[in-house]
C-alpha cells in the first residue's frame, strides 16, 4: 500500500509543481466554454434548446477529465526517456501496484482539473439543477479519470515518443471525444451518427454527468453507470496488462 | 549462507535479439565481497549482460543466480538483493534529492521512521544532505551520480551493480565515487560489479576483470594475470590486444538498437 501511496504523491507533487501544465489544461476547457458556450448560444436558443453554456458543461467537464488523464501516458513515456522507469523496474514491488498507483495519482489530478473547470463554470453563471447531485458528477469524473488513466498507462507502456502518443491522441481520443454528444444534443442527429454515439464509451461519462447536473439524459442513469463501470474494468485490465509487460 | 558460494553464478547464458546474439554462451562467478569489473567494446554485451542479471532482460537460455536465489524464478528476492547505478541517469528530477531517496525506500518497503538515519548518512556521504530540499533537475550530471550512488545502497544491497557509473564525470567526482564505493565493499562487505572504459579504473579498483567481445568472455583474471597473458606491459595494452585496435561502430552493435529494432517489431 505504502509504494501505491507514494507514487500517487508523487504523481500529486508532480502536478503541483507545474503550473504551466496547470494552467494549459484548465486554459482550453475555459476556451470552449467561452468560444461555444457564448458563440453558439444564440444559434442554440433560436433552435429552442435553451442555455447552450448550460448544456456544455457537463461535456466540457469529462472532456477536461479526458485528456487531463490521457496526459499521464505521457507520464510513464517520459519516465522512460529520463530513465526514471529503470528505477521502478528494478524495485522488488509487483508491477500491478506500481501501474495503480500511479495510474491514480493521474486520475487524481485529472479530477482536480475536472472540478476546477466546474467552478469556472459557475463563475460564469453556470447552476446545477441539484447542488446536491454534484458529489455524484465528481464520482462520475473519478470513474471515468480511473479508466482513462489506466487506458493511457497502458498505452504509455509501448508508445516510444510524443509523436505516436499524439497520433492516438488524434486518431482515438479526439474521434471519441467529438462524437459522444458533449458538444450537441444527440436527439435529431443523423442515424450514422446516433449509432456511433451508442457504441462510444464516452457518450454514457457525458450522458450521465449531463443527467445529474441538468436533469438531461438520452440512455438514463442506471445504463451509463453500467456502461462507465464496465468499461472501466475493461481498461483497468488493459493497463494492467500492458505494463506488466512494458520493456525498458 | 554459505560465504564460500559466491554471490553471482552465470552459466551458459545466451541473450539474442532476432537473428542477433547480443550475448553468446556466457559462464561466469563473481565472489562475495569482490570487486568486480566487466570490460568491453561498445555492443560487446555488457549493459545487456547487467541487464539480465538485474531482471530487466530475459535471457534467452542459461541460468543465472544472484545472491542464492534464481533470477528467472525469485525476482522480488533476487531485486532486493543488488543495487545498480545505470548507464544513463534514473533519477526524477522533478522530485528533490530527499523524496527520491524515500521513494526508494518504500520500493524496497523500508519504513520512513527506520530510514530516516541511513538517508542522512548517505547522503552526507555523497556530499548532499545540505542539497537534499532542491529538486534534482537542479542538479549537475556528477551530483545526480552521486545520488543514484546513494540511492542504490539504501537499501544495503549485497552486491552493487554500476554500469559506467563515472561517463562524464570530472576527475575530482570520479574519485570520490571510487573512494565512497571502495568504503562500503570494505565497511559493509559489499560485492560490487561495475564496467568502465577507463582501463585505469579498472586497474586501480577492480580485483578481477572479465573482457568481454562480440557477446562473449575471452579473459578473465587479475589486472597482473591478464597482463602475463599478453604480454602486455599495461592494462590498456592488455585489454587492445584481446579486443584488438578496430574501432566499432557505436549504434550498430549496441544493445540500445537491438532493443528499438524488438521494439518496432514488436509494435507491427
Amino acid at each position: 500500500m505504502r509504494v501505491m501511496y507514494i507514487l500517487w504523491l508523487r504523481q500529486l507533487k508532480r502536478f503541483v509543481r507545474a503550473r504551466s501544465r496547470m494552467v494549459s489544461t484548465v486554459g482550453q476547457p475555459l476556451l470552449l466554454l467561452l468560444a461555444l458556450g457564448y458563440g453558439l448560444g444564440s444559434v442554440y436558443k433560436r433552435a429552442g434548446h435553451g442555455d447552450y453554456l448550460h448544456f456544455l458543461v457537463p461535456g466540457i467537464m469529462a472532456q477536461t477529465v479526458l485528456l487531463s488523464a490521457m496526459f499521464y501516458g505521457a507520464m510513464i513515456m517520459f519516465d522512460r526517456q529520463f530513465g526514471f522507469l529503470k528505477e521502478t523496474l528494478v524495485a522488488p514491488v509487483s508491477r500491478i501496484k506500481i501501474m495503480l498507483g500511479g495510474a491514480l495519482g493521474g486520475a487524481t489530478t485529472a479530477l482536480i482539473q475536472g472540478v476546477m473547470v466546474f467552478i469556472i463554470a459557475l463563475l460564469l453563471g453556470f447552476r446545477p439543477l441539484h447542488w446536491g447531485l454534484v458529489i455524484v458528477a465528481f464520482l462520475i469524473l473519478a470513474i471515468l479519470a480511473i479508466a482513462i488513466a489506466s487506458f493511457s498507462s497502458g498505452i504509455g507502456s509501448f508508445v516510444q515518443d510524443m509523436q505516436g502518443f499524439q497520433a492516438i491522441n488524434q486518431l482515438l481520443v479526439f474521434p471519441l471525444y467529438f462524437l459522444s454528444g458533449a458538444l450537441y444534443p444527440l436527439s435529431g442527429v443523423p442515424t450514422w451518427l446516433r449509432i456511433i454515439a451508442d457504441v462510444n464509451p464516452m457518450s454514457y461519462a457525458v450522458d450521465a454527468m449531463r443527467d445529474v447536473l441538468i436533469g438531461q439524459t438520452n440512455f438514463g442513469l442506471t445504463k451509463d453507470f453500467v456502461v462507465l463501470i464496465a468499461i472501466t474494468i475493461v481498461l483497468v485490465s488493459f493497463g494492467a496488462y500492458r505494463f506488466k509487460h512494458i520493456q525498458v | 549462507m554459505n560465504t564460500t558460494e559466491p554471490i553471482v553464478s552465470v552459466k551458459n547464458v545466451t541473450k539474442k535479439y532476432n537473428e542477433i546474439t547480443a550475448v553468446d554462451d556466457i559462464s561466469f562467478d563473481v565472489k562475495k565481497g569482490e570487486l568486480f569489473a566487466l570490460l568491453g567494446p561498445n555492443g560487446a554485451g555488457k549493459s545487456t549482460t547487467i541487464g539480465m542479471l538485474t531482471t530487466l532482460l530475459k535471457p534467452t537460455s542459461g541460468t543465472m543466480l544472484l545472491n542464492g536465489f534464481n533470477v528467472a524464478k525469485n525476482q522480488d528476492d533476487v531485486r532486493k538483493s543488488f543495487g545498480i547505478v545505470f548507464q544513463d541517469p534514473s533519477v526524477d528530477i522533478e522530485l528533490t534529492a530527499d523524496e527520491n531517496m524515500e521513494l526508494h525506500a518504500a520500493f524496497y518497503g523500508l519504513s520512513p521512521k527506520t530510514v530516516a538515519q541511513r538517508i542522512e548518512d548517505l547522503l552526507t556521504l555523497v556530499e548532499l544532505w545540505n542539497r537534499r530540499d532542491t529538486l534534482v533537475k537542479h542538479f549537475s550530471g556528477g551530483m545526480k551520480r552521486r545520488l543514484e550512488i546513494a540511492r542504490g545502497l539504501l537499501h544495503h544491497p549485497h552486491i552493487l551493480f554500476l554500469d559506467e557509473p563515472t561517463l562524464g564525470l570530472d576527475a575530482q567526482t570520479r574519485n570520490l565515487l571510487w573512494e565512497y564505493v571502495k568504503k562500503m565493499n570494505k565497511n559493509e562487505g559489499m560485492t560490487v560489479f561495475f564496467t568502465t572504459h577507463y582501463l585505469e579504473e579498472a586497474e586501480a579498483v577492480a580485483e578481477r576483470i572479465a573482457v568481454m567481445d562480440h557477446g562473449k568472455i575471452i579473459a578473465m583474471g587479475s589486472s597482473q594475470q591478464l597482463k602475463k597473458l599478453t604480454n602486455s606491459s599495461s592494462l590498456e595494452q592488455a585489454y587492445l590486444n584481446l579486443t584488438g585496435k578496430t574501432v566499432r561502430d557505436e549504434n550498430s552493435g549496441s544493445g540500445e538498437e537491438w532493443r528499438a529494432r524488438h521494439r518496432a517489431r514488436n509494435m507491427r
